[in-house]
């Protein structure tokens, strides 16, 4: 029997790979780096030895039920928990490598490099150009008016909130609706370039509509900085993130790809959890 | 059910008849006291004037017209017996009754027109003059039957006429009633609330702000809360004392000068705006604090940039609440002296003046008939004054006003 | 992973059990259409064979109302993880079953053709295997209601037993052939009747794959097969 090429290629195409089973285990460095956290209020122990690595380019969701201490730890990644008095923050946390609670460490400067936006939109009363201004101004990033300009342009632009504002820039910032609200906040966090952006339940405010522009502009977002996300939604959580984090009680239980967490998770509670049969 | 419902609309309407009703018996009260002032102290912003013909070559007044020209003026009227000549020319006049028809401000006004007008020394000038208290009365109402015939008699001259007293705005005290004026003790009144607020104001802002975003929450910061809001309460006669031992007996600072008027009303002012600044900086939603520390604002530029714009309306409510009161204070300044009898108005903090309500506390305890429609007036003035300053105030807190 | 409790929702958790019941019902409906097609087969019974094919419409029924119910839940419920993989692996053991079903019809459909056949050996291996391969689908079926991965990793070795069956009824039907070429006919019709259920048995180890991955989130490595007829001995 002869053997016959066939003209054809008959190589076979490749399987295609899911987005984040490109990268080899241990190769990306953490852009911050919780380890053996612990937060008192008071007495009470509210998060118990919580370690995760924030990377960049990455989402990482912390989910949990309520009162799980998701939020409390997003508040130690900027120390937004000194604020409190009765608070204290054991263990060691480390953006790039350096202590963000060591007397060296500025927290003005770390929190302009974290930023964070919140649950409820919380825009200054002021102009919008001043609301996404005033960062960059206390922090001297510009040089003068059109610096400013470019620099607020830009913001809303990567906002995408730019068409639909730019020509009422000093009309008050709460005079938008809700959702705009919220990406002037995203705006006003961008304008001081930070490196990790921190966001607090940033949807659970808005509708549907609104809550979806603002996961896009998450995943148009990865790209350029760290995002860590605590959201009570997980269905949001699957969609937004490539890591997600479950807390239970003060403490982390699970900790892994998203893919990996909705489909096969490890542990009981987390499967729990996400399959709702959670109390 | 439907009694339900009925009893329940029933209840309503009761609630707010009571309601209606405690507003419209404040308003009645309100417009009884401004009716009766009103009633009271018109007369009071007019005086009565009657003509007198002065042949001034011929009276007894030596004045060389040349001086009246040149800076010395005010001096050489001072010196010059104006009181006499008018007199001699109003018993001339109107008969030997009419000897004591112009008071002091009669005189006063006479000087003034010569000033204004040298040239009336060289011949006779007939002017219409202010007259003195006691006709001043029995022309507006009743008095001294004597007078009451004098004025009855000028008057079917038609030689009387009532005219808006300007001097009352103008002049100072005096023991003549019909020469008093206000001004004096509104520039002491002015002066003092000035001192009083630029003391009280940045000191109680900064205070609350201290208090408020920096101060420690333990014992002593609990204590100084509680001492505050008890000062508030002192009745102000103590603040007096306070003044008086300290800033006088003390200090030795001069007595009777809107210095220590307003550092005295400023104590007293203080423990308020303290107080309704600490209300108002506690109302800022912290969502507005979050928001700035999480852009990286320091605490300074927190409550500078953000809290205290967004706490102002309610600080200069506070501090509208507070200078209302010390405008009215009386008891405190008696105490520290501002009760005496000052002729020239203040032109500093550290001259001795008076202040409206302590001047209107003087004139009702006087016994000249005369000073009875002076008090009301000046009661009026200080209303109109409240008024004004509560008004700009107000402005200035809407102007301050924003919506978060 | 076992289920530890309900759902927070117990509308979820009946929407699953009205799954499992409709896979068991399917399953139920192939092991009886496969029984009845052996026992029509060896006793010649033609009207029992024309019933086996109309009741196949039964379990094609099932199949669709499966499919509708799959894509509901999944639309309204949006299981996660476990649950997930439950209502996916449901999807695919109905397809599974029905094709299951399908050979029995296949079956049915050939005993009229083989009324001369009776005096062929082999017939008699093929109620045993057929036995078997029913008790395959059976147990497998069971132990995706239970979600027992230990029992579908028992049924994939009996799949052996069916495939040595077959690899001697084939060596036997074809020396029938050779020996009895006029019969050709009616052994091909035995040969693929023995290939159906050689499928069966293969199809219950793919439900036991699907059953496995459902209940533990992991595939099962490649399992022993029986004796390739096509590779030399």
């Amino acid at each position: 029997m002869t053997e016959s090429e066939t003209t054809a290629s008959t190589t076979v195409p490749p399987v295609p790979q899911p987005a984040d089973a490109a990268e080899p285990a241990g190769q990306r460095t953490a852009k911050m780096r919780a380890i053996d956290i612990s937060v008192f209020y008071g007495e009470k122990k509210a998060l118990n030895d919580v370690s995760i690595d924030i990377y960049d380019d990455l989402v990482t969701a912390f989910i949990g039920p309520s009162g799980c201490g998701k939020s409390t730890f997003l508040r130690c990644l900027n120390r937004m928990n000194d604020t409190i008095p009765s608070a204290r923050v054991d263990g060691h946390i480390e953006l790039d490598g350096e202590d963000i609670n060591s007397a060296r460490m500025d927290v003005v400067q770390l929190r302009a490099r974290v930023g964070m936006v919140f649950q409820k939109p919380n825009p200054f009363p002021k102009s919008i150009y001043e609301n996404v201004a005033y960062g960059p101004r206390i922090h001297g990033l510009a040089a003068g008016k059109s610096e400013m300009d470019a620099i607020v342009e830009k913001s809303l632009k990567r906002a995408g909130l730019w068409e639909e504002v730019k020509d009422r820039l000093q009309e008050s910032g709460t005079a938008l609706s809700g959702g705009q609200q919220q990406r002037l906040c995203i705006a006003r966090a961008i304008a001081v370039d930070p490196e990790v952006i921190l966001m607090d339940e940033p949807c659970s405010a808005l509708d549907p509509i609104a809550t979806a522009k603002i996961e896009e502009l998450i995943h148009e977002l990865r790209g350029r900085y760290a995002i860590a996300i605590v959201t009570h939604n997980m269905q949001q959580a699957a969609r937004v993130s490539q890591r997600t984090a479950f807390f239970h009680l003060g403490e982390m239980v699970e900790y892994g790809k998203t893919s990996e967490i909705f489909t096969n998770p490890r542990e009981q509670r987390t499967q729990d959890y996400i399959t709702g049969r959670y109390g | 059910m439907e009694a339900r419902v009925r009893h329940r609309n029933a209840s309503e309407k009761r609630f707010r008849a009571a309601g209606f009703f405690a507003v419209s018996l404040s308003a009645l009260f309100l417009a009884l006291l401004l009716a009766n002032m009103a009633w009271k102290g018109l007369g009071g912003f007019t005086r009565t004037e009657a003509e007198l013909t002065i042949n001034f070559p011929k009276s007894d007044l030596l004045i060389d017209p040349a001086a009246l020209h040149g800076g010395q003026a005010q001096e050489v009227i001072g010196s010059a017996d104006l009181d006499g000549a008018v007199s001699q020319a109003a018993a001339a006049q109107y008969g030997p009754d009419a000897a004591e028809l112009f008071g002091a401000a009669g005189s006063r006004a006479l000087g003034r027109a010569l000033i204004k007008d040298p040239t009336l020394l060289q011949r006779s000038a007939t002017l219409w003059l202010p007259v003195g208290s006691k006709a001043d009365v029995a022309y507006k109402s009743e008095g001294d039957p004597r007078y009451d015939h004098l004025m009855a008699k000028i008057d079917a001259q038609d030689k009387v006429r009532l005219r808006f007293n300007s001097d009352f705005l103008t002049a100072s005290d005096a023991t003549d009633p019909s020469a008093v004026g206000i001004w004096g003790a509104l520039k002491g009144t002015f002066l003092t609330i000035m001192v009083t607020m630029l003391l009280a104001f940045p000191i109680g802002v900064l205070s609350a702000l201290y208090l408020e975003e920096f101060a420690p929450r333990n014992r002593w910061t609990d204590l100084i809360e509680v001492s505050i809001n008890n000062l508030a309460a002192v009745p102000s006669i103590i603040f007096g004392l306070l003044g008086l031992a300290v800033f006088l007996n003390f200090m030795h600072l001069p007595r009777s000068a809107p210095l220590v008027g307003g550092l005295t009303l400023a104590l007293m002012t203080m423990p308020v705006i303290v107080i309704a600044g600490r209300n108002a900086i506690t109302s800022v939603p912290p969502s507005i604090r979050d928001a700035a520390l999480g852009v990286g604002a320091s605490k300074m530029q927190v409550v500078f940039h953000h809290v205290l714009p967004l706490a102002l309306p309610g600080i200069l409510t506070g501090t509208i609440i507070g200078m209302a009161r010390a405008l009215g204070e009386t008891a405190p300044l008696l105490m520290i002296g501002m009760r005496a009898f000052i002729a020239a108005p203040p032109s500093g903090i550290t001259d001795p003046s008076s202040v409206l309500p302590v001047q209107i506390f003087l004139w009702s305890d006087e016994v000249d008939r005369g000073f009875v429609e002076k008090t009301s007036a000046a009661i009026i003035v200080l209303l109109i004054f409240m008024l004004l300053m509560n008004g700009l105030a107000i402005y200035l807190r809407n102007r301050f006003e924003q919506r978060w | 992973m076992a289920t530890s409790s309900g759902h927070t929702i117990k509308a979820f958790d009946e929407d699953l059990d009205r799954l499992r019941a409709l896979i068991n019902q399917m399953g139920g409906l192939a092991e009886h259409a496969i029984r009845e097609s052996m026992r029509c087969l060896v006793e010649r019974d033609l009207e029992g064979a024309e019933k086996i094919v109309e009741n196949d419409k039964k379990l094609d029924a099932l199949e669709m109302e499966t499919e509708r119910r799959v894509v509901q839940l999944i639309a309204l419920r949006a299981p996660m993880a476990g649950d997930l993989r439950d209502v996916v692996a449901a999807l695919k053991i109905s397809s599974v079953v029905e094709r299951i079903g399908d050979y029995a019809k296949n079956i049915a459909k050939r005993v009229p053709l083989l009324d001369k056949a009776h005096t062929i050996e082999p017939i008699s291996l093929m109620p045993e295997m057929a036995r078997i391969a029913t008790e395959m689908v059976h147990d497998v079926l069971n132990a995706f209601v239970e979600r027992d991965a230990e029992a579908a990793l028992r049924v994939v070795e009996r799949d052996r037993a069916v495939d040595d069956f077959y690899n001697s009824i084939f060596r036997a039907l074809l020396t029938f052939m050779m020996e009895n070429p006029s019969n050709i006919g009616q052994s091909t019709h035995l040969l693929f009747i023995a290939k159906n259920i050689e499928r069966v048995g293969d199809h219950a180890t793919n439900i036991a794959e699907m059953v496995y991955y459902a209940s533990t989130g992991q595939h099962l490595a490649d399992r022993p097969r029986g004796h390739d007829p096509l590779k030399p001995e």
